[in-house]
């Protein structure tokens, strides 16, 4: 096995184990807000890792062959990742948003600063 | 060449256990947030599976749709999120 091809695997073995870092913490935690923590923030960091691997990949055969369509994978995953960091942390701030305003309330915490904040702007407009 | 193919096609297979384990969570969860965590979570593994596929299969047509899903997922979480909020927000 060469280096290119051992970064790559290393790269994809990584992106793995995040991922299910990620789908087990979905499960093991105890409310909205902890899994919404675990599941987001560990599966978007595992999603990264694979787009960087098909990059890494695509560049890889586009040096080896010289053909325009790899180099043209590689551009579009590129695109992927740009998308993807975008909305993923975007959806999750909504999501937790949302569940404040349902009136979830997060288990064994102690104080919540939203709700008093909510509560000072709610006496300042009367 | 063909050993690093047969490398996404098993990532690809591991990704999916993962979805399906997330969807216990979809049956699962006691709230709707809940729910609606789950489903975020499987729209970025899909995503993830597709862009894997896409470099098994050299089809960068997979590569785009995976960019639509992204786009398309995130606004299905926004609607999802007004609705569960509720209220006169609108």
């Amino acid at each position: 096995m060469t280096l290119p091809m051992l970064f790559i695997v290393i790269l994809l073995l990584i992106s793995l184990v995040f991922n299910g870092l990620g789908t087990i913490g979905l499960h093991r935690f105890p409310d909205v807000y902890t899994r919404l923590h675990a599941a987001t923030k560990c599966t978007t960091f595992g999603t990264i890792f694979i787009t960087f691997t098909v990059i890494a990949y695509s560049t890889r055969q586009y040096i080896l062959t010289d053909e325009a369509k790899f180099l043209n994978m590689a551009i579009h995953t590129l695109i992927a990742l740009a998308a993807l960091l975008l909305t993923n942390p975007t959806g999750a701030h909504a999501i937790a948003r949302a569940a404040h305003k349902m009136g979830i309330k997060p288990k064994k915490a102690v104080r919540d600063d939203l709700e008093e904040a909510d509560l000072q702007k709610k006496k300042e407009v009367d | 060449m063909m050993e690093l193919t047969t490398l996404f096609y098993g990532a690809i297979a591991v990704l999916c256990v993962y979805i399906i384990i997330c969807t216990f969570r979809i049956f699962l969860g006691p709230t709707a947030a809940d729910r609606t965590v789950g489903l975020d979570t499987i729209n970025t593994l899909v995503v993830g599976s597709m862009i894997a596929l896409g470099a098994a299969m050299w089809e960068t047509l997979f590569i785009d749709i995976a960019i639509v899903y992204a786009v398309l997922s995130f606004v299905t979480t926004l609607f999802i999120a007004k609705y569960l909020e509720g209220g006169e927000s609108g």
